[in-house]
């Protein structure tokens, strides 16, 4: 089991080492350095030359990429131009925004999904089953930006249920109740978006999953036994269904990360999804770089999580020496 | 007996249904796909031959007298954006261009999977090693924000080079699949008699083992085509897509991105936003009637 972990976690240090050299040339392909806003008419072109040397500018790639990436570990990412403020300050307040997001987002998928799923299968062929996989079909058709916009539009604008953009009122003080529920009255309109989106996986493999374990010979048994339907459904097959569906939970967070720039660009949250876009339109190079490489490391992390929690549930891929 | 047992006989010699016959059968079977069909199709004939119709130039052109004309005002059937341009021509234009990029994207990530997916299914070995630690790599890729970068850093963007960076990362999920089925496909008999008797590798890959996967790649590249669609409309949406002289359906929805437009000119991004949808349905909704007509387990004719 542990050796298992363990080689799971050591194969994922080549792809760290290879994801942050494509991240820092990809960051030296971008124009300009981190002294050029500095640049203006008076500037004598020497001082900024020195402060190039002094900075490490013109040392060799790989002795750049050491120092680049020594302090990207420390969590030093330098500063940005155009917050003013060091980067990975700007990325902290952010990153407990999304992750606020993706965790609401998480709770809603599964309560949506799990019972839908369940149920669709269970009376597979039922006008509830068809309505669940139409749904789920619908639901995975639909690209994020035009259901955030519609949502934001109807529930936001026109029957004005929801706030349209940020994370909580100014009006409220941090710490109380009325604050903490504000903060969660911002997230539902987001976080419902993001949900119904990515129920489709987990509704579509729980369906099948029950409609399987029907002709299985552990229910037949339990059934001549003597078990009653309900109980053979909600402790038999609805354990054995459940399991894999944890091992989802990585690839999961890594989806949401993908879908964030949308969400949180469209309702105006500001996570690290909208940090993203507002960075590159003022060409904010040392923030989209640190972005890049966190989604990369967090997107790596997503399914190490999602293939440690699979080897637990199911002995049968774990790695054999 | 007998008798009984040649009828069966004659009755299972009677040929089975192949390709398009079996795809016409489920559609025939299952009306939504075959609504689907047709409104794709009509909506991809309306929009090649409108768009040719439309004077692009006279319909870029800015007018601040028509700034936010409203449906069926000034001549405007759909009204008219911030520019005073028509929308109902933009959106025209625009499902052109997205279809189009669409297309072509599909086209070139299908080329570039069936061929590394062939290749590292058929040889194996080492060959295959190497393509599946790069694919591994590619599939823990931040794509999305990876390929933003690029159409924000290349010096030259154009059309052109959007679809490039597209593709470039695009292949995978093709690749894998057809790596995959080449794998099964490549002990069969039929594939080690071919061998025997010395057909070249080549040969086997494309006129043995293609054919007998084509239908499964047919429903991959719809499902891509989809797929693609989403993508491109999406990061036009965001303003990293098609250039601004090139517009796509995403840029009429990005006009949303400003809340005031958003909430009292909905004409502006509704249409585009409806039209994206009623595409994206329709396209899967055919790549998955295709998925049953391929796979003869899940056939409904």
């Amino acid at each position: 089991m542990w050796k298992t972990i363990l080689r799971r976690v050591l194969l994922m240090i080549p792809q760290l080492i290879v994801l942050s050299l494509l991240i820092f040339w990809l960051a030296k392909l971008m124009p300009g350095d981190p002294f050029t806003g500095l640049i203006t008419p008076e500037t004598d072109p020497h001082r900024i030359e020195e402060l190039r040397e002094m900075a490490g500018l013109n040392d060799p790639w790989y002795v750049q990429y050491w120092h680049w990436i020594t302090g990207a570990v420390q969590g030093d990412f330098g500063d940005s131009y155009a917050f003013k403020d060091s980067v990975s300050s700007l990325i902290g307040d952010r990153a407990l925004n999304t992750l606020w997001l993706s965790l609401f987002s998480v709770i809603l998928l599964y309560l949506i999904a799990i019972p839908l799923g369940i149920y669709a299968g269970r009376y597979q062929g039922t006008w509830f089953d068809k309505g669940t996989v139409l749904y789920s079909f619908i639901s995975y058709a639909i690209p994020t930006f035009v259901l955030g916009l519609l949502f934001l539009f109807f529930f936001g604008y026109k029957l004005d249920w929801f706030p349209t953009s940020g994370t909580v009122d100014v009006k409220y003080e941090a710490g109380t109740w009325d604050y903490f529920w504000n903060k969660v009255y911002h997230l539902i309109l987001p976080g419902i978006t993001f949900a119904l989106l990515g129920t489709t996986t987990v509704i579509q493999y729980l369906r099948s999953e029950v409609i399987d374990s029907k002709t299985q010979d552990y229910v037949k048994t339990a059934r001549s036994k003597g078990v009653p339907m309900k109980k053979i459904y909600s402790k038999h097959i609805f354990r054995n269904s459940l399991l894999p569906i944890a091992a989802f939970i990585g690839f999961t967070i890594t989806g949401l990360l993908g879908g964030s720039i949308f969400i949180e660009t469209i309702f105006g949250y500001p996570g690290m999804g909208q940090l993203f876009i507002q960075s590159l339109g003022q060409r904010d190079y040392s923030v989209i770089t640190a972005l890049v490489l966190l989604f990369g490391f967090l997107a790596l992390l997503g399914s190490l999580i999602s293939d440690i929690v699979m080897s637990i549930v199911d002995p049968r891929i774990r790695i054999d020496n | 007996m007998q008798q009984l047992e040649e009828k069966l006989i004659t009755q299972d010699e009677g040929t089975p249904a192949t390709g398009l016959k079996v795809v016409w059968r489920e559609f025939k079977k299952d009306k939504l796909a075959l609504a689907s069909l047709i409104v794709l199709v009509g909506i991809i004939a309306v929009t090649f031959v409108w768009a040719f119709m439309i004077n692009k130039e006279e319909l870029m052109q800015i007018s601040l007298y028509d700034e936010f004309a409203e449906p069926g005002t000034n001549g405007f059937i759909l009204g008219a954006d911030q520019g005073g341009s028509d929308v109902l021509g933009q959106l025209i234009i625009g499902a052109r261009n997205s279809l189009t990029i669409a297309i072509a994207i599909t086209v070139i990530t299908g080329v570039l999977g069936v061929a590394i997916g062939l290749a590292a299914g058929y040889f194996g070995g080492i060959v295959d090693a190497i393509i599946m630690r790069v694919m591994d790599f590619y599939m823990t890729l931040p794509t999305l924000m990876i390929i933003i970068v690029f159409v924000t850093i290349i010096p030259k963007y154009n059309v052109v080079t959007f679809v490039l960076i597209m593709s470039a990362f695009l292949w995978i999920g093709t690749a894998r699949l057809i790596r995959s089925k080449v794998l099964s496909e490549g002990n069969r008999d039929y594939v080690n008699a071919s061998k025997t008797m010395g057909t070249g590798n080549f040969a086997i890959m494309f006129k043995g083992i293609l054919p007998n996967i084509s239908s499964l790649l047919i429903v991959e590249l719809t499902l891509n085509f989809a797929g693609n669609v989403g993508i491109e409309t999406g990061l036009s949406f965001l303003g990293f897509g098609l250039p601004p002289d090139v517009p796509s359906l995403g840029t009429l929805v990005g006009a949303a991105s400003n809340p005031v437009v958003l909430e009292n000119n909905w004409w502006v991004w509704f249409p585009a936003s409806m039209l994206i949808l009623i595409l994206m349905l329709a396209i899967n909704y055919v790549g998955q009637a295709l998925r049953r007509a391929a796979d003869s387990k899940q056939r409904l004719g």
